[in-house]
This record gives C-alpha cells, structure tokens and sequence, in this order.
C-alpha cells in the first residue's frame, strides 16, 4: 500500500484522519448494497406483490386489496395467527422460568459449573431441523427410546402417539424449544445477573434480608432491561416457528398446530399464490413490528419510573 | 415479610453442594443424552436400530448407517452444506469487517442512514419476505444455486456480524491507528496488519455466527431449491422423512441428523468462548 504516499503531506496538515473520511463509504458498501438489494427489496417487493394475484408460475395481474379481504375473512389464517398467539405466549414462558432458574445456578463462580454452563448451551448450536428429526425417532412409538420407558415404567399402556392429540403435540414441541433455546436465555440472563451491583447484595446482607427478598426486591427489578430482551428475541422467534412444526406435527392433528409462517409457505410454495402469501407477510410484519415497538415502550417507561 | 429471619440451624457444609450438582448435573445430562444416545445408535446396524424395543448398546457397532447415507447419495447434500457454509463464513466475516471498520473509524456522509438501514433487517424477519426473495432470484437465475443460499444467508448473517465488528473497532485506541498511518500505511494495510490481528475474536464470533446460520438454515434451502443435487443436509433430510418413494430408514435419518449435528457441536467446545462472548456481549449495555 506505497500508493498512500503521495497524498502525505496533505494529510499532515489536516491531521491523519481527516481526508481518508470518505473512503469509509467504500468500505461500508457491499454490505450497503447487499442488505438493500437482498433485503429492503424484498420487503417492498413482497408489499407490491400482496396487491397482486401473483402465481408462482408467471401470471399475475393487480387485483388492489382483494388478498387482504380474502385475509380478514380467512379462517385458517385467524386459527393459525391464534394457535401461533398461544405457542408463544407458552413457549415464551417456559424459555423465561426454565432460563432464570438455570441462569440463577450457574451464574456463581464454583467448581464444575462451566461444565454445566457448556452443557446447557450445547443444543443451542444444533439446528431446529435436527433436533427436530431427533425428536421424532426418541418419541417414535415403536421404536423410540420414550415410549419404550414410559411403557416399562408403567406410566402407560399400550401404543405411545403423542402427535395424535393437540395437548400433547404442543407440549413435544415446547419441550425441544426449551431444549433446544434455553441455554442461549440463560446466558443473556446470566450476564444480565452479573452486571448488578455487588454493592447491592452486600447491602441487602447487612440489612439481613433472606435470599427470596433479596431475589424479588433486587435481582429482578434489575434484570429488568435484560429480561426485557429476552422477551422481544423469545416472543419474535416464536412467532417466525416454523422448522419444528414442519417436521415433527406437520400441522396436524386436524392443522390445529399451523404457525403462520407454515402458512405463508403453504399458500406460496404449495398453493403456488404468491401475492396471498405476501399478504399473509405483510401482516406477519405488521404484528411484529407492533408487537416489538410495545415492548420497547413497556421497558422503557419502566426503566425511567 | 419484614421481620428478619432467624438464622437456621447449621447445615453440613457438603449438603447444599450435594443437592445442586444432584439437580443441576442430572440436568446437565438430560441436556446433551439426546445427543449422545443419538450417537451412540448411529453406529447400530439398520435391523437393531429398527429393533423394537430398543437396545439400550450396540450389540455390533458397524459403520453401516454411514455406508448407507453414502449409498443414497448424501455425501453430495453433506458438501452442499460444507460449500454453502464455507462461502457464507467467507462472505460474510470479509463484508461486516470492512463495514464495521467503515462505520466505527470513518465520517462520510449518510453514515447515520446507512448504518440505520443496515439495522432496520433486524426489525423485520427474513422469514416474511420469502415470497419476494424468491421472485428475485429466480429473476438473478439464484434459484437452485448454491451461490443463491450463500448470497441469502451471507445477508441474514451481517447485521449482527457488522454491529459486532463496528463494536470491536470501536474498542480500539485510536491512537493504535493514528500511528499506523502516519507511518504511511494505507488504510486496507493498517485494516490487514494493525487492526485485524487486534479484532480477531470479534471475527471469530462472526464466523462462528455465520457458521451456525448457514449450517442449519432450513426453511429458505427448502424454498430455494427443488432438486435434490441442490438440497443443503436438513433439507434433505426433511425428504427422506416424508419417505418420497420409500419406507423411512430411521438408521440413515437419524445417522443424517448425527451429521449435520456433530460439526457444530465439535466447533463450539472448542471455540465457545468467543461464541457466548458474542452473543452476550451487546446484550447488557445498562
């Protein structure tokens, strides 16, 4: 890089950094380009195409709002946008309780918890799609190790099929979410937990607070901002399921497990209807973008009270 | 609750310690089981890994299931997934450098824009813009290309590899630089020699990201491509499920699962450091 010598003398006067400024848009462009062209395209695209009957196979013609009508009168997608509601609001909850308790036992320092730490995070990094081909051979009933021990253990009966029922389906799927995401909850409440105060702690000692005061009156009112992130990324990714439902419920029983993405790849990629499918996105955005701007507000307003 | 506790009766020291690594390491084991049990039946023959019920060993460890996922033409799908992880690590470590230093060390005009933008596709899931995204690279002819998925999942990889990167240049000196560059380095030579070397475990976290994306990706892949030479592991994994023209083999299935698993679970034992630095790095900021 001799090329930058010419240029010195003028930079001197100017102080180093001053000229080379504008190269930073040099620098910042392919990532520029990439995310508007690959991403702020689509998202205009997709609003241009949910105006459209818009077939995978060529043929589209504008049809104005009809794809939204159609949406508001659809009630497979008010079924699917319910059923979405009620994995969230449960698989939420799970991830948060299962997460402050395993975060509260491997936040301290003692001998042996790192590998504890490393255990609860090593299904993090496996992908959905594989934990879910995994679940489905633990729970096959003939020849999946769960039936098998549920059956020697005398807990049941006879044939084990829990994708037969809703209950059952839903709870599988929450518990390999769980499985599968908890470890990653842990350690963003985990370091939430670490960032408080020792000051605090020691001051609630002296006081003689018991540790289930201190835990309500201190820890969690300051994990208040951390929890609160932890509630956008959890209630954001349950409403984007999709890889577990498509292998292990595959919708059913009767399509009563149905995420709204399964739908939007239904009705683009098996219906061949792009333009429903856009519309179904654009809600999907809408209520996200909703979903996550009441949030924000909710901690913020809190944080400042 | 604002009476003090009385002090309890003295415990053993050994018992507290005891009843935690009882809980917590049994969960531990529950954790990673699934796994290990996984393992362990992939090198059952096909008949005992169909065996009801099942064998809690392998009675004759064989390599058989492997064999088989090779006979039905795996490996291509296996490399699939290598080829499309390899270039979106490249792609996308290379592209949140460069615009991590440019956003973090440079003023320019629209830099606040710019970087708002960048930001704004993590407001909105690439899971709602698949309709579009596939329209336009059927229209790029991107569809059933491996270059496709690399170019997708290089963008869903970089806004947090750009806002991790801009952090980890922010962290550094500026005098560091300044040195540099009154020593007449450029700033790609100052980027290559000073500061890289400085945010190399901002870059590892960003591989590592990007690995784990494009590894395990599914629902785009499955969009993306229509043929089977073109299907990443979990998707055609996926069309061995729903059996297409067969009975289910769980032995090759769950021995596909083994593989696609087992990559990602060697890379973060050993390098999880940077991994969960990454990931909780930007998370407590108050």
């Amino acid at each position: 890089m001799t090329s930058a010598a010419p240029a010195r003398s003028r930079r001197h006067r100017r102080g180093p950094m001053a000229r080379r400024q504008r190269l930073g848009l040099l620098f910042v462009a392919p990532a520029v380009l990439l995310v508007l062209g690959m991403f702020i395209l689509p998202v205009i695209v997709t609003g241009v195409m949910s105006f459209y009957d818009w077939s995978l196979l060529g043929q589209r013609r504008f049809v104005g709002l009809a794809n939204y009508e159609r949406l508001a009168h659809d009630t497979s997608f008010r079924d699917s946008l319910g059923f979405t509601t009620v994995y969230t609001v449960i698989a939420t909850a799970a991830l948060l309780v299962v997460g402050m308790v395993l975060a509260s036992a491997v936040r301290h320092r003692r001998r042996g918890v790192g590998l504890l730490r490393t255990a609860y995070v090593v299904p993090v990094v496996i992908g959905f799609a594989t934990a879910s081909y995994v679940t489905l051979w633990l729970l096959d009933d003939r020849i999946g190790i769960i039936p098998d021990l549920l059956r020697r253990l005398g807990v049941v009966d006879g044939p084990v099929s829990v994708f037969s029922s809703f209950p059952s389906a839903l709870a599988v799927v929450v518990v390999l979410v769980v499985w599968k995401t908890v470890g990653l909850t842990m350690l963003l409440l985990m370091t939430g937990m670490q960032a408080i105060s020792k000051d605090y702690y020691e001051a609630a000692q002296v006081d003689g607070a018991s540790r289930l005061r201190t835990y309500f009156k201190i820890t969690l009112p300051l994990l208040r901002p951390t929890i609160g992130l932890v509630l956008i990324l959890t209630v954001i990714g349950s409403y984007l399921a999709f890889d577990q439902f498509f292998i292990l419920t595959q919708g059913g029983p009767d399509n009563s497990t149905i995420p709204v993405v399964y739908l939007i790849y239904r009705a683009g990629f098996i219906d061949f209807n792009l333009g429903y499918s856009a519309a179904m996105s654009i809600a999907l955005m809408v209520i996200l973008l909703i979903l996550t701007s009441i949030q924000l507000l909710l901690t913020r307003t809190r944080e400042e009270a | 609750m604002t009476t003090p506790t009385p002090r309890r009766l003295r415990r053993p020291d050994w018992l507290p310690a005891a009843a935690f690594w009882t809980v917590f390491g049994l969960l531990a084991l529950l954790f990673v089981a699934p796994l290990g049990w996984l393992l362990l039946a992939s090198v059952k023959t096909s008949a005992e890994f169909a065996q009801t019920p099942p064998t809690l060993l392998p009675s004759s460890p064989s390599l058989e299931n492997y064999r088989r996922l090779l006979d039905a033409g795996l490996a291509r799908n296996v490399l699939n997934s290598a080829l499309v992880t390899l270039g979106t690590v490249v792609a996308a470590s290379v592209v949140s450098v460069l615009a991590g230093y440019g956003f973090a060390r440079f003023r320019f005009r629209f830099r606040g824009v710019l970087f708002l933008i960048v930001l704004s596709t993590l407001m909105i899931p690439f899971q709602s813009i698949v309709p579009s995204l596939y329209v336009i690279l059927d229209d790029l002819n991107l569809t059933n290309s491996l270059a496709g998925l690399v170019l997708v999942y290089t963008v869903f990889a970089i806004p947090f590899g750009i806002f991790t990167m801009r952090a980890a240049f922010a962290a550094v000196p500026a005098a560091v630089e300044e040195a540099a560059i009154v020593d007449g380095a450029g700033p790609f030579a100052t980027l290559r020699r000073v500061l890289l070397p400085i945010v190399a475990p901002g870059v590892a976290t960003v591989a590592l990201y990007a690995f784990f994306t494009a590894w395990n990706e599914f629902l785009a892949a499955l969009i993306f491509t229509t043929r089977q030479e073109q299907y990443t592991l979990p998707v055609v994994l996926a069309n061995l499920q729903s059996g297409a023209g067969g009975t289910l083999n769980w032995g090759v299935l769950e021995t596909g699962a083994v593989v696609s698993a087992v990559p990602c679970v060697v890379i973060f034992l050993i390098l999880q450091r940077y991994y969960v630095a990454g990931l909780t790095g930007g998370a407590v900021k108050e």
